[in-house]
């Protein structure tokens, strides 16, 4: 039996993460054909903060080297922006004329950075925080000693402002929210969090509107201008407000996109069963994950379909952050914030920077919000994702798993 | 203090018991730093007990400024705040009000409420003021709760209130027979004394008749451990046997006595099997006790409370004291019925007349001649023939609306008056309600509408007379402090501007110097000696001059006289008409009320160790709670086990008038079906209310006002109460240590937070420090509460942030849904980590370990989350926790175990190697007793045993 022909839009770790799944059920079933926008081969990219903060290298954070492709006898077509699809004759056309036919196409295109469309977000030394090419040109810019605005108190924008302030640059954060983390912390965490972030030098601006960037004659940028007219300086300013799924070309291959390319529960596009979507870029029951968890457990089902075997679903994932900022333990998962339905269980340890809410609804654990100690957040994952009632382990919940529940864990 | 003021050593008196003991004031500049016992004094020969020695503590500058009522304050609506005003405003206020009561509803309108621990000078210008001036006789005090039983016994049997023995009789007695007396506890410095009488002479038998097995009962050959108020049966029944086997004197009885056969007729069939059968006695103990009662060559015996307070109490006085005119058993050295005083000087209360139905110097105030008398040296045309409302009559008098004003001084209603429903009532009903107090923490200073500072011990000048007719001075160490006044000066001030309404234009009849204390008492007191003359307690030949170089002494003193007398009826004439006793024919009355179904446990009450009365003094001093630690229900651990609780869980108290809630303690002193609680615990300790929302007001809410018809005495001894678990499922407890200036005051802020719980108690404690050093000795709050459900998170927050206990400042934890709350700080004392204050909600097992953890300031290895783990069992290793024995030099029970277990020998020489070894019971001795006890359980480990061999 022939061969089907695989080709694969996007070069990233969702994507990735699905072939190397489907090579292990199904190694001989396709030719593939991997088409990468960026001139590297597969990499971590949650591992780019390390790299800004000066704790890594590039290289170490390649998760498939050239020679893996060859090994599994990928085509590999680095460098190459895919600019159109025909659905019709189920051909793939990259920027440069090179052409691919597929029998399935699996779409990762992630996505990119959102931009504030505030004036002066042109100038020069505004830049976004995505990808390699970003974190070379944040090094370079670190490299001489200046003031850097992070914009965004999101998880990105911290690992930013740190990797900034690792390198001497003189850092302000400007967030919209009450808090830092105001997605991933409640207020009490995100308070200790700012707290351990200004020991190292960080400087922050919360519920801080910018109104505009402002630029030098050379159009180099120079400030920030608040809605309140205050204006700080800035000789870089780096934008890390969010990202957007990168949906062109599926919405210029008329396929259904909203918040993302829509699939099934089988990651196949809604649109057409011959094409698959996972990663940043796919919606599935209305989400776009961005973290990487959800996106390989999409890669596990979405290869278990193209290897014909048919018998996976995936159902969504409940989420969890981890912060990496070395030496900052954080860990929240699932409805931290509670409220009206919910019960929270705290507790303080100011001697030791400690804080710690569960969040139970009707005897189950629906969320987490771990500060300065998150050993045990993986078990909190566990109850929160397995739902069973809590019963008399509710007054045990906050010190960790009883004893048995260790062994059998073990 | 300065350290530059020359310390100053000022000879006075204890201001707590009736044993009277003198103490010896060391101050500097504006401070008392220490006291010790006065060597000089003959009642105690320079010992003082665990309260006596501590004095000095209760009147620090700390103590002063958190609970001294320093300034007249005045009550615009009750339960407001009260604000300062100036003293004169403060009289004439108080001068009108009850002027224009007089004159609207007349004297008898008034109430005057005063106290057996005023000065025999503070005493007298009320009495004369009430029944000179006023023309009343609504003037009572809290003798009545004391000591009027014994008055009204004395009286009916020898004719006049004047108990006839020494404590030096002790050392002549070969029997001491001590009944309804803890004398170990109530009258440590009189115990010394047995303890040393029957070391000397090991043969003296002493028999102790008393329902518990208290620490007295430790010295005792023989107990009669008596079922409730049966005295008078077991009298009665002694005296059958006496009869029986010819034990009695008929010689003394023919020419001394009168009534006796009516008595014969009375005990004919009390006998020894009715009488044990009643009294719940074996026969033989009886016999013993009788024999040994009638034949020892000289019975002393020795009785308080267990008599006093009772629906006959005058009854049982009078009945013991016909045992010892039947057997002769008095007038000669050794031998008497000795009451003992309950406080330091309702003696000289009563010999000024200051009760209801008492006159000056023992006068009768039915008889003509003698109110004649009176009148005559007070410059007035008569004094009131018909007595006034007794303590238990006047509030209830006040609730009726009967009485309109109260006047309350030096004593505590709203916590030592029985039946507290009744007595809140009169509080709140009377129209105005003066409280002349030197503490501004007591239950009734939140009744009055006007609040008159006034000088405490170390502030006073007077004279009190002990339980032996002993009259000692008692001087002023320092000025007094804030704008306090002395008692009598405030009683001068009020009596002009009520002359100025009453009798205007006529001389005073108060011409004492308020100015100058030591001319005004000493003023007072010649009055007072003058009224003395020729009645059986003369003291014309006394002075204060006499008194400042011969020291402390016995009444009577004539003129002329050489000596005081120290034993009286030695010629076998009594002060009646004809001069011979009479015996005293009363049958049994069972107590007021009996046990039933309903009600089937025999509440009593009294005194415990280191603690005196309502606290407003001892309870200021967390080492006093060292013995004692929390408000506490003893019950027989038998009954303890039928009713299916664990120790420490908490009973509700109900009898016929209230109810308390408290934590139950396995008490094997306690006989079955019968319980104890300490006359200590009030609303000021111990708290909460009922699901109806009525408020718990301390263990004298269910105690009944049923009195004895004669004394007027309540039966503080006895109620039927229902014991039933409280059924509250949450609860809570807190400790911390606090700054020393802040103790009080925060306790002061806590009784807010105690009324809003179902249960709720509050007390200080305190670390192991001896007494040398109490200067650096750390205290803390230790503060428990329960409830039906988890109270609202602000109060728990409110009552944290009162403790130090800020939840964002500390370990916490917690889970609101469940009612589960724990707060604990950790702080770095000496290089160590420390837990130096905690609070548990919900589930509070964990004070097992954590409550050690911080009074012995064992360091805490562990991590806080640990700490926070719900659970009895410690996260980390400690070393357990021993109750105190001697809080003088700290020493625990287990430390006495580990060293008994070194000695060998006889009892007398292990319980010495044991005090050479860790000075325990070589201070003030008060815990002697239970050293004793030990002494006997714990054996010598064997190689101790045969190194002694």
């Amino acid at each position: 039996m022939s061969k089907l022909k695989l080709v694969m839009v996007g070069n990233g770790m969702a994507g990735v993460r699905t072939l190397e799944e489907l090579l292990q059920l199904a190694p001989d079933r396709y030719d593939i054909t991997v088409f990468g926008a960026e001139p590297h081969p597969n990499y971590n990219r949650i591992m780019l903060s390390p790299v800004l903060a000066g704790e890594q290298t590039l290289d170490q954070i390649v998760l498939n080297p050239l020679s893996w492709y060859q090994q599994h006898h990928i085509t590999l077509h680095v460098g190459k922006r895919v600019v159109s699809v025909d659905r019709a004759t189920r051909t793939v056309r990259a920027d440069d004329g090179t052409e691919a036919r597929y029998d399935r196409l699996l779409l990762c295109t992630g996505s990119k950075p959102f931009m504030l469309p505030v004036p002066g977000h042109t100038l020069k030394g505004v830049m976004a925080y995505r990808d390699i090419a970003d974190t070379q040109a944040l090094i370079e810019a670190a490299a001489r000693p200046g003031r850097a605005v992070v914009i965004g108190g999101g998880l990105l924008g911290l690992e930013a402002a740190n990797g900034l302030r690792q390198r001497g640059m003189d850092v302000t954060v400007v967030h919209v929210g009450p808090w830092l983390l105001d997605r991933q912390l409640d207020e009490a965490a995100g308070r200790l969090l700012q707290g351990a972030l200004e020991a190292r030098g960080l400087r922050f601006c919360l519920q801080a509107h910018t109104e505009a960037l402002l630029g030098d004659a050379e159009d180099r940028v120079r400030a920030l201008r608040f809605q309140d007219g205050r204006e700080i300086p800035a000789d870089l300013v780096v934008m890390a407000v969010g990202i957007r799924p990168n949906t062109e070309l599926a919405e210029q291959m008329g396929l259904l996109v909203q918040r993302g390319i829509v699939v099934h529960d089988t990651l196949q596009t809604v649109t057409d069963a011959r094409i698959y979507s996972v990663g940043e870029c796919a919606a599935h029951r209305g989400t776009a994950y961005g973290l990487v968890a959800p996106l390989y457990e999409q890669a596990k089902v979405a290869a278990n379909h193209l290897a014909e075997w048919g018998m996976a679903r995936y159902a969504g994932s409940q989420t969890s952050t981890k912060l990496k900022v070395t030496g900052i333990d954080l860990f929240s998962a699932g409805d931290f914030m509670g409220g009206e339905h919910s019960e929270a269980i705290v507790l303080n340890d100011p001697y030791r920077g400690i804080y710690k809410k569960l969040v139970i609804r009707g005897d189950k654990l629906v969320g987490a919000c771990l500060y300065g100690d998150t050993g045990d957040g993986s078990w909190y994952f566990e109850l929160l994702r397995e739902g069973h009632p809590l019963g008399p382990l509710r007054d045990q919940l906050m010190f960790g798993p009883p004893a048995a529940a260790l062994t059998a864990a073990h | 203090m300065n350290l530059n003021d020359a310390p100053r050593e000022t000879r006075s008196t204890c201001p707590y018991c009736g044993v009277g003991c003198g103490v010896i004031i060391e101050s500097r500049g504006d401070a008392i730093t220490g006291v010790r016992g006065d060597p000089a004094h003959p009642a105690n020969l320079g010992r003082l007990c665990t309260k006596g020695s501590t004095l000095h503590l209760t009147a620090s500058p700390q103590v002063n400024q958190q609970t001294r009522l320093l300034q007249p304050l005045r009550r615009l609506q009750r339960g407001g705040p009260a604000q300062a005003l100036a003293w004169d405003q403060a009289l004439d206020l108080a001068g009108q009000k009850l002027a224009d009561t007089v004159q609207q509803h007349g004297p008898n309108a008034l109430g005057f409420y005063l106290s057996g621990q005023l000065l025999t000078e503070d005493y007298y210008v009320f009495n004369k003021l009430v029944k000179g001036l006023l023309g009343s006789n609504n003037l009572d005090t809290n003798s009545r709760l004391c000591m009027s039983s014994a008055v009204a016994g004395y009286k009916a049997t020898l004719g006049a209130d004047a108990p006839p023995a020494s404590y030096t009789d002790v050392d002549h007695a070969h029997c001491l027979f001590i009944t309804g007396s803890n004398t170990a506890w109530a009258h440590p410095i009189l115990f010394r004394r047995i303890e040393d009488a029957k070391r000397a002479r090991p043969e003296m038998k002493i028999v102790v008749v008393d329902p518990r097995r208290t620490d007295t009962v430790e010295l005792a050959d023989l107990h009669l451990a008596l079922q409730p108020g049966t005295d008078v049966m077991l009298y009665h029944g002694m005296l059958h046997l006496m009869l029986r086997e010819g034990w009695t004197q008929p010689a003394y009885i023919a020419a001394h006595t009168t009534g006796f056969e009516a008595l014969v007729e009375l005990v004919r069939d009390c006998t020894p099997e009715r009488t044990a059968e009643v009294c719940g006695l074996r026969v033989e103990d009886l016999c013993e006790a009788t024999r040994l009662f009638a034949t020892s060559p000289a019975t002393l015996s020795l009785y308080c409370q267990g008599l006093n307070q009772s629906s006959s109490g005058t009854s049982k006085n009078a009945a013991l004291i016909n045992l010892h005119l039947a057997t002769g058993q008095i007038g000669r050295p050794g031998a008497a019925p000795f009451s003992l005083t309950g406080q330091p000087n309702a003696m000289g209360g009563r010999e000024v007349g200051g009760l209801s139905n008492l006159l000056s110097a023992h006068r009768d105030m039915g008889n003509p001649a003698h109110r004649a008398e009176v009148a005559a040296l007070w410059g007035v045309a008569d004094v009131p023939a018909v007595p006034g409302k007794s303590a238990i009559e006047m509030f209830q008098a006040a609730a009726d609306g009967e009485i309109k004003a109260l006047w309350i001084a030096c004593t505590n209603p709203a916590q030592s008056l029985p039946d507290q429903a009744t007595v809140r009532r009169a509080l709140e009903r009377a129209e105005f309600v003066v409280v002349q107090e030197a503490f501004a923490t007591t239950a009734t200073t939140a009744y009055a509408d006007l609040l008159l500072p006034a000088t405490p011990w170390g502030e006073k000048t007077g004279t009190v007379t002990n339980s032996e007719r002993r009259i000692s001075r008692v001087r002023a160490a320092l000025p007094p402090r804030g704008e306090a006044r002395h008692d009598w000066a405030i009683g001068v001030a009020l009596a002009q501007r009520l002359e100025a309404r009453l009798r205007p234009g006529q001389p005073t009849l108060f011409p004492y110097d308020t100015q100058d204390a030591l001319l005004g008492t000493e003023a007072i007191w010649l009055e007072h000696r003058e009224s003395t003359r020729g009645r059986d307690l003369d003291i014309t030949g006394l002075s204060y001059a006499l008194l400042d170089t011969l020291g402390p002494q016995q009444w009577p003193w004539p003129e002329g006289a050489r000596a005081g007398r120290v034993r009286l009826y030695e010629d076998g004439v009594f002060p009646t008409p004809d001069g011979r006793a009479r015996f005293h024919s009363a049958a049994f009355r069972p107590v007021a009320e009996a046990t039933d179904r309903e009600h089937p446990y025999a509440l009593n009450t009294g005194r415990l160790r280191d603690q005196w009365h309502g606290m407003s003094r001892t309870g200021t001093l967390g080492r006093l709670f060292g013995h004692a630690a929390e408000p506490a229900l003893q019950m027989n651990p038998q009954d303890l086990a039928r009713e299916g609780w664990a120790e420490g869980s908490l009973v509700r108290v109900q009898s016929r008038r209230g109810s308390v809630v408290l934590p139950v303690q396995a008490c094997a002193e306690q006989a079955p079906q019968q319980v104890f609680i300490p006359m200590h615990w009030g609303q000021e300790f111990v708290s909460g209310r009922d699901a109806d929302g009525q408020p718990h007001l301390g263990v004298n809410a269910l105690m009944p006002s049923t009195f004895c018809p004669q004394s007027k005495q309540p039966e503080l001894k006895h109620a039927a109460v229902r014991l039933s678990a409280a059924k509250l499922p949450w609860t809570l407890v807190a400790m911390a240590w606090l700054p020393a200036g802040q103790v009080l005051s925060t306790r002061e802020a806590l009784k807010a937070l105690m009324g809003e719980f179902a249960f709720s108690s509050c007390v200080p404690f305190s670390d192991r420090t001896p007494l040398e050093q109490a200067d650096q000795q750390a205290t803390g709050l230790l503060f428990r509460a329960a409830a039906h459900q988890a109270p609202p998170a602000a109060q728990l927050l409110a009552l944290e942030q009162a403790l130090g206990l800020d939840p964002q400042q500390c370990l916490h934890y917690a889970d609101p849904q469940r009612g589960q709350r724990r707060t604990i700080r950790v702080q770095t004392l000496g290089g160590a980590r420390c837990v130096t204050g905690w609070l548990l909600a919900g589930d509070t097992r964990a004070q097992a370990w954590l409550r050690p953890l911080l009074q012995d300031a064992q360091p805490v290895s562990v991590d806080g989350q640990r700490l926070l783990s719900p659970g009895a069992e410690p996260p980390l290793a400690q070393a357990p926790r021993s109750p105190l024995v001697c809080s003088c030099f700290g020493v625990t029970e287990q430390a006495i175990r580990g060293q008994l277990a070194q000695c060998a020998g006889t009892e007398d020489e292990r319980l010495k190697q044991l005090q050479g070894a860790l000075k325990c019971g070589t201070n003030c001795g008060s815990c002697v007793p239970e050293l004793k006890r030990l002494v006997r359980w714990v054996r010598p480990s064997t190689e101790a045993a045969e190194l002694a061999l």
